[in-house]
């Protein structure tokens, strides 16, 4: 019964002759956390600026709680709420300044406007900051600032380009948690592009996003699955040579990425041994572990998230 | 709570857009000493260096350089606090507040003229802490030639806020800006009757000061200080109908900066 809240179908989007996003289809429904991972280039802030409506769809069709972006932009402006990885706070005014600020660029005023904005900060725990001008905060309550400030409207799409960036690991658990309550308590939809594999573990679903592709979607659990048992990362001194010797001797297709070998396996820690002895003073090094994103991510598009290359 | 009156959606983001201009300046004081303090020294040492050895032609006699320089100098405050205007415009969009402005349901020429009516605000009260000195310049003011000054004020820092705004609309760096204002901001300043007459200048400079809106300005200007001895502002276009080209100059020049707005990308 309940319709997407965000519908996207074939989406392209070119700077020039530069392709960032080549044909991108989608669907977030009503109170999903929903994260696009994949590495910087890949297309994330593309996407991320024609969702918040700053550039326009030119080729494919998106559609917000039904309206069609590219012809109705304000029907879906008032219901959405923004979160720009550059801070877009004015360092000179204080935190109830910002926050009333917002609250008149959509509409609202007077008591109703007061009363609001000072619930959103108490909400945040920024009750006792509201005086403060926003260039003495620090960045972490910055941030909770910036978030504060979009919810003044009651928006009930968030879309948020790196929410985290810059905030410690206790503060990103922090935010994560108030994302999730704000999902729970106000049926929010929640929309985040990240770079961090671990703030996309904490998505309900994941698309990753690679040279203006989706190339996965799916749950972070699901997507992990498609991997076949652990993943083994092995060191070695000459990495082609021991690619081509495993290939012989185990059947397997090790997958050389920034240096270092990469295999799936079921019961990893058996494989570690048998090619460390089978091949003795050829390996420098081998870990094993549970398959992260990452790995699925690697497995799909053959680099890093990160990687030095790139 | 939503109040979906057009009127109320227009203007409230136009207001808060101009008192977060006010608030600002009032906490950057460098920007008041900036565009009032080197104006106020360029008057003082030009106006003062000039006068010994500079007499503007077509006035008449007893009017020194300094007071043919002090509406000029007005109309420089005005076109310098227009510039600082638009410069924190451009230093918004780098900085991420005009994105968050962009994706609010607000027009675009709600955002201009919110943008214009701050820089004018501003302006306009550097230019009236300058009418201050009028008596020091020998000009004496009555109480409907400052009124006039300050109308004639009010239309050409509109008119020039918005030029700026303009050019501001296309920019995304404060360097770029600096350029333009250097060969463009600035020699409408210089040709416009503020520094020199254009009695006795080659004709193509008198054609160029000719079709420069701000001659019509600083004219009007001239023709309000002087509102009950018009023969003191000298040879200048006449009062009338340098109001009304200075009042259009406003009106096209909003209507173009908010078309650029609408027009830029994000």
């Amino acid at each position: 019964m309940d319709n997407p809240v965000v519908e996207v179908e074939g989406l392209c989007y070119a700077y020039g002759d530069r392709e960032a996003l080549a044909g991108v289809t989608f669907t977030v429904s009503r109170g999903e956390i929903f994260g696009f991972l994949g590495p910087n280039g890949g297309g994330k802030t593309t996407l991320f600026k024609v969702l918040s409506t700053l550039r326009p769809p030119t080729v494919g069709r998106v559609r917000v709680f039904g309206h069609d972006l590219a012809r109705a932009p304000d029907a879906v402006r008032m219901r959405l709420g923004v979160v720009f990885q550059d801070p877009s706070l004015d360092l000179k005014l204080t935190v109830m300044e910002n926050l009333l600020h917002h609250g008149h660029l959509y509409g609202l005023w007077g008591q109703a406007l007061q009363s609001r904005a000072r619930e959103v900060l108490e909400g945040l725990g920024l009750g006792d900051r509201a005086r403060d001008l926003v260039e003495t905060l620090s960045g972490g309550l910055r941030r909770r600032t910036e978030l504060a400030k979009v919810l003044v409207h009651r928006p009930e799409l968030l879309i948020m380009d790196e929410p985290s960036t810059g905030l410690d690991p206790g503060a990103r658990q922090e935010f994560s948690a108030y994302l999730r309550r704000l999902r729970q308590q106000d049926g929010v939809t929640i929309l985040l592009t990240t770079h961090l594999i671990e703030e996309a573990e904490q998505c309900d679903r994941v698309g990753f996003l690679h040279e203006g592709r989706v190339v996965a979607i799916g749950e972070p659990d699901a997507l992990k699955g498609t991997v076949g048992g652990d993943v083994i990362v092995i060191d070695a001194h000459n990495p082609k040579e021991l690619q081509g010797k495993m290939r012989d001797r185990f059947g397997c297709d090790a997958v050389l990425v920034d240096g270092s070998l990469r295999v799936e396996r079921p019961c990893g820690h058996e494989f570690v041994r048998e090619v460390v002895e089978a091949f003795p003073g050829a390996v420098k090094s081998a870990a094993f572990g549970r398959p992260t994103l990452e790995d699925v991510f690697i497995r799909l598009a053959g680099r890093r998230l990160w990687s030095n290359e790139a | 709570m939503k109040h979906s009156e057009s009127y109320v959606r227009f203007l409230l983001p136009v207001v808060t857009l101009w008192w977060r201009e006010m608030v600002r300046f009032c906490r950057q004081r460098s920007r008041l000493v900036g565009a009032f303090g080197q104006p106020l020294l360029f008057w003082i040492l030009l106006g003062g260096g000039f006068s010994a050895s500079f007499r503007p032609p077509g006035l008449p006699e007893g009017t020194g350089y300094l007071e043919y320089f002090y509406p000029g100098i007005i109309a420089l405050i005005l076109l310098f606090t227009a510039i600082f205007a638009t410069i924190s415009i451009v230093e918004d969009r780098r900085e991420g507040f005009l994105q968050a402005v962009l994706v609010a349901p607000v027009g675009r020429t709600s955002i201009v003229l919110g943008q214009a009516l701050g820089g004018t605000t501003l302006a306009l009260l550097q230019g009236m802490l300058f009418l201050l000195l009028a008596p020091a310049a020998g000009i004496s003011l009555t109480v409907l030639s400052t009124l006039g000054a300050i109308g004639v004020m009010i239309l050409v820092s509109f008119g020039l806020t918005n030029l700026g705004l303009m050019i501001a609309w296309r920019m995304d760096s404060t360097q770029g800006f600096h350029a333009i204002m250097n060969l463009i901001l600035i020699p409408i300043w210089l040709l416009s009757g503020a520094f020199f007459p254009a009695s006795g200048l080659p004709v193509w400079l008198q054609w160029v000061m000719k079709i420069n809106p701000l001659t019509y300005g600083v004219a009007a200007l001239r023709g309000c200080l002087y509102l009950g001895n018009p023969a003191a502002a000298g040879q200048v276009p006449p009062l009338l109908p340098s109001l009304v080209l200075t009042a259009l100059f406003g009106l096209v020049a909003f209507v173009a900066a908010a078309g650029v707005a609408r027009r830029s990308a994000a």
